[in-house]
């Protein structure tokens, strides 16, 4: 078999919230895997369920060839992890929290250097400063170092890049990038819908299920409406103004830009314009454009509040 | 201080021990506006924000906020101004309506003034059947909307919102930068922080810290115009490059 | 073994790091001792004692101007009966008694036994301990001293007020200090570090790490086990040195009850920490449930038999209330195992099922 993770039917509810909802998920072996959503999608769930830290109510599961259900011994010895919350312990310098995971594992800093070098050679001027002393980005990588220093066969991330600011979190993915050259399959989740085009495959989850799959172009692809971009210095007035025109599906706001979603291809271009021409005189640019993931996340959310 | 200024930052520095949280830093915020305060984790974006709501004196510098002095009048400013941060902002054992009421009974507004105003507030974000909710039983989303909403309403000059939105949909994200424009649009002043580089374009001006310093300040055209950049993100990432460089 | 070493490793480096960890480790039993061996002593200061002498010869004098003498005791009545004790006692004059046989020295010359009755005051054990070996100890003295061949003086106590017939907690302080610290580092301080990790989030990465659980929770509690024994061989040195509470007994039997003890106190730790989910809620548990029961149903403060019979029988499950016995036998009674087997067994069942309790439960999982 050469899938690393194979999650079919899972289900997992916690009292009377359904966290998972017959979820299915297949993550090929060395694959780069991203899973997108908001908080309380179930990112985490699934994750603790794949490191056997959480039991599935139902469903199967095989991670790396093992049920984390009965297997879960030898499966830890495959596995890398790295918790939402940077796991480290603040009263260890950066290299004695290092080489306790390395000896957990029975290995050493020594040995795997040269999997993690492109992310520890970063902190590694820092190495006998106390972690709970770090920045963010550079306990962050830390977290990171201590999941891989095992050698791990997959790895998995639980929203590593949460709360990061935007360059570190550019860099942390690169690492990944990096990483898994070596070989290893990368599990990565995160709240923020566009970094994530650096996987090869990705899901998006909401409420408990996977709304789309596949790998960014194929899910951007499946877009089927119109969709057009709107450039402007006047932004939240012409966001106002377009709102009014029965047939766009929805216009929001990307950044310095408005997308326009047209329902069921009824207009073009033109007719937007003389549309928004009609109640003010600032000036505007549209363009043809191509859905981002943003733009499928947000077409699936309306569809469901509408229904 | 000027008429059209809501907050006046001179010469702020900050140390806790030898290390410089904030260094010498000079910024206003006018009326009226959304202030984007954008950096790198642990650029000390939080003990600005600290030192502005009056929870933490500066070691140095002059601070003025909605017209009164940090060192002297912290107790009218924390009257004036409204907090919401990502961690801290809704009791999770309370109802909505009991949220409500609390915050804007320990900011003093009037009891049938509240009545009112929560009536409004119920409307307008159509929250009836979630007002005698647990708070721990809402959607992230709403938690957030309602947090915000709470900020505001005792009315304040100023409103800090700390990563509002960190790990909120994208639709309710919107929905939230809808609450602030209409809050801005009332007259409230709006001081931001967030990630999202979609975010800072929404905002009339930006300043972004680096290390303890202010390193860019301007609207978002002018920043992108300075730095020859197609969008926010570029900016922030020139930036932060630029520094790593002359670090080197 | 290689991990299981890393781990210990890691948690010294926890333990050395933290002050306020390292306070509560060495500086406070330290302290605790000192506190209450001095408050202690300085009770026993002039004590005031009265003599009923029936025999009121030269011998008996120069008995009570050397009792008189000594720092500690102050003769402050002479009576002729024993209503007068008991009216005295009631007032609180006194704290103790000392009644001669009559014919004391003609008695004591021809070689015979004489009696030398003590009568005290027991509500306050300790120091009715203390000045009934004070004056047993004069007593003896003086009678060696006199060298008559086969004559001695004997001693009886008889204790008024009969809170505490035998008077048990004699040196009660360091016995009951020791049972105290033990609980308070191993239970409190080990529950609370495994909590912590839980409450930081590295129990998670733990779990995910090939770590048996039998290792996370031996390694969390071997540094315990170690700086207790220290602490334990501490608080005897300081006793014995600075208040002169004897060691009887064997010390290797003294240092393994201690041992056991402290086995016990770990796996309440545990079994604390299986419960707990805050370090409020460890310290919490471990205050109320383990450190009062500690100090105030097994003996130290107030004699068991003082208690209501609900409370009596409550004592039964406090496992200080055996260490306790265990200890004073090998301490201040110089006994060997045979007289404490029983204490120490029921100690290791209790270690036995509190640990089997928790291995069963320790979490392999962050839920059910």
């Amino acid at each position: 078999m050469n899938n690393s993770i194979e999650i079919y039917n899972l289900k997992k509810s916690f009292n009377t919230v359904k966290a998972l909802d017959n979820l299915m998920l297949t993550v090929e072996q060395g694959g780069f895997y991203g899973l997108i959503g908001p908080d309380g999608a179930g990112k985490t769930t699934l994750m603790r369920i794949i490191t056997a830290l959480l039991l599935p109510d139902s469903g199967s599961i095989m991670v790396g060839g093992l049920n984390p259900v009965k297997d879960y011994k030898e499966l830890r010895l495959k596995l890398g992890y790295m918790p939402g919350r940077f796991s480290l312990y603040q009263d260890l310098t950066v290299e004695e929290n290092l080489s306790f995971f390395a000896k957990v594992f029975d290995t050493s800093i020594e040995e795997n250097y040269h999997l993690i070098a492109p992310v520890y050679s970063q902190i590694e001027p820092f190495k006998n400063r106390r972690a709970g002393k770090l920045s963010g980005g550079m306990k962050q990588k830390l977290a990171l170092s201590c999941a891989l220093i095992h050698k791990p066969e997959i790895l998995i991330l639980d929203e590593p890049t949460t709360g990061v600011d935007a360059v570190s979190r550019r860099d942390f993915w690169e690492m990944l990038s990096q990483i898994r050259e070596n070989g290893i399959t990368i599990l990565v989740s995160t709240p923020y819908m566009e970094e994530a085009v650096l996987c090869d495959k990705i899901s998006l989850m909401f409420d408990g299920k996977i709304i789309n799959s596949g790998t960014p172009t194929e899910i951007t692809s499946k877009f089927k409406e119109k969709i057009f971009i709107l450039k402007t210095l006047h932004l939240r007035e012409i966001l106002k103004i377009a709102r009014q025109m029965p047939e766009l599906k929805s216009v929001n706001s990307f950044g310095q830009n408005l997308h326009l979603v047209v329902r069921d291809n009824l207009v073009e271009i033109t007719e937007i314009e003389s549309f928004i021409k009609k109640s003010c005189d600032y000036d505007f640019k549209i363009e043809p454009y191509q859905a981002g993931i943003e733009d499928c996340f947000i077409d699936y959310l309306e569809s469901v509040e509408n229904v | 201080m000027s008429e059209d200024n809501i907050i006046e930052v001179e010469n702020l520095v900050k140390k806790f021990g030898n290390f410089t949280a904030n260094d010498n830093l000079t910024f206003t915020v006018k009326k009226s506006e959304i202030f984007g305060f954008l950096g790198a984790n642990g650029a000390g974006k939080t003990t600005a924000i600290k030192i502005l709501c009056g929870i933490l004196f500066p070691t140095s510098g002059n601070v003025i906020v909605a017209g009164f002095d940090i060192y002297k009048e912290r107790n009218i400013i924390k009257q004036n101004i409204g907090y919401m941060s990502q961690g801290f902002s809704l009791y999770e054992d309370l109802t909505v309506k009991e949220n409500i009421e609390f915050y804007a009974g320990i900011y003093g507004v009037k009891r049938k003034e509240i009545k009112i105003r929560l009536d409004e507030l119920v409307d307008k974000l159509q929250i009836h059947d979630l007002k005698n909710k647990f708070v721990k039983d809402l959607p992230l989303g709403w938690k957030q909307k309602i947090a915000f909403s709470v900020a505001i309403f005792h009315k304040p000059k100023i409103v800090f919102l700390d990563e509002p939105t960190s790990g909120v949909d994208p639709i309710t994200r919107r929905q939230f930068w809808d609450l602030i424009y209409e809050a801005v649009e009332s007259g409230i002043t709006v001081f931001v922080t967030t990630h999202y580089m979609d975010e800072a374009e929404y905002c009339d001006r930006i300043s972004i810290m680096v290390d303890g310093k202010i390193d860019a300040m301007g609207t978002p055209t002018e920043l992108k115009t300075m730095y020859k950049a197609k969008n926010m993100d570029e900016v922030f990432v020139k930036l932060a490059r630029k520094q790593t460089e002359e670090i080197k | 073994m290689k991990r299981f070493r890393a781990f210990l490793n890691k948690e010294f480096l926890h333990i050395f790091r933290d002050v306020r960890t390292m306070m509560i480790l060495f500086l406070i039993p330290v302290f605790q001792v000192l506190i209450f061996g001095y408050v202690i002593k300085n009770e026993v200061k002039d004590a005031k004692v009265a003599v009923l002498d029936f025999s009121g010869d030269a011998m008996t004098a120069a008995l009570v101007s050397k009792l008189d003498a000594a720092n500690d005791i102050e003769i402050v009545k002479t009576f002729s009966s024993y209503d007068q004790i008991e009216a005295s006692f009631r007032a609180n004059e006194i704290k103790a008694a000392i009644v001669f046989e009559n014919n004391f020295a003609e008695k004591f010359n021809s070689k015979k036994t004489v009696d030398l009755q003590i009568i005290l005051d027991a509500s306050d054990p300790n120091l009715a301990n203390l000045l009934n070996s004070y004056i047993s100890a004069i007593a003896n003295n003086y009678a060696q001293d006199k060298n008559i061949g086969a004559a001695k003086i004997n001693v009886s106590v008889e204790p008024r007020m009969l809170y505490n017939e035998n008077l048990s907690s004699a040196y009660m302080f360091v016995p009951g200090t020791m049972a105290l610290i033990l609980m308070v580092i191993t239970a409190l301080m080990s529950s609370i570090s495994i909590v912590k990790e839980k409450e930081m989030g590295t129990m998670e990465i733990l779990l995910v790490s090939p770590l048996k659980p039998i290792q996370i929770i031996f390694g969390k509690l071997a540094p315990y086990a170690i700086l207790s024994i220290i602490n334990a061989v501490s608080i005897i040195i300081i006793g014995n040195l600075i208040f002169g509470v004897p060691v009887l007994g064997s010390p290797l039997l003294l240092l393994f009850v201690s041992f056991v003890f402290i086995l016990m106190a770990l796996s309440l730790g545990l079994l604390v920490s299986n419960i707990a989910n805050s370090q409020q809620v460890a310290m919490f548990i471990s205050m109320f449930g383990l450190l009062l029961p500690t100090m105030l149903l097994s003996g130290f403060i107030f004699p068991i038999k003082n208690m209501p019979l609900a409370l009596q029988y409550f004592s039964y499950i406090i496992p200080a209330k055996y260490f306790l016995t265990a200890l004073k036998s090998i301490m201040l009674k110089g006994l060997g195992i045979s007289y404490i087997w029983k204490e120490v067994t029921i100690l290791i069942l209790m270690t036995i099922a509190f640990i089997g309790i928790s291995i069963k439960k320790f979490k392999i999982r962050l839920d059910s």
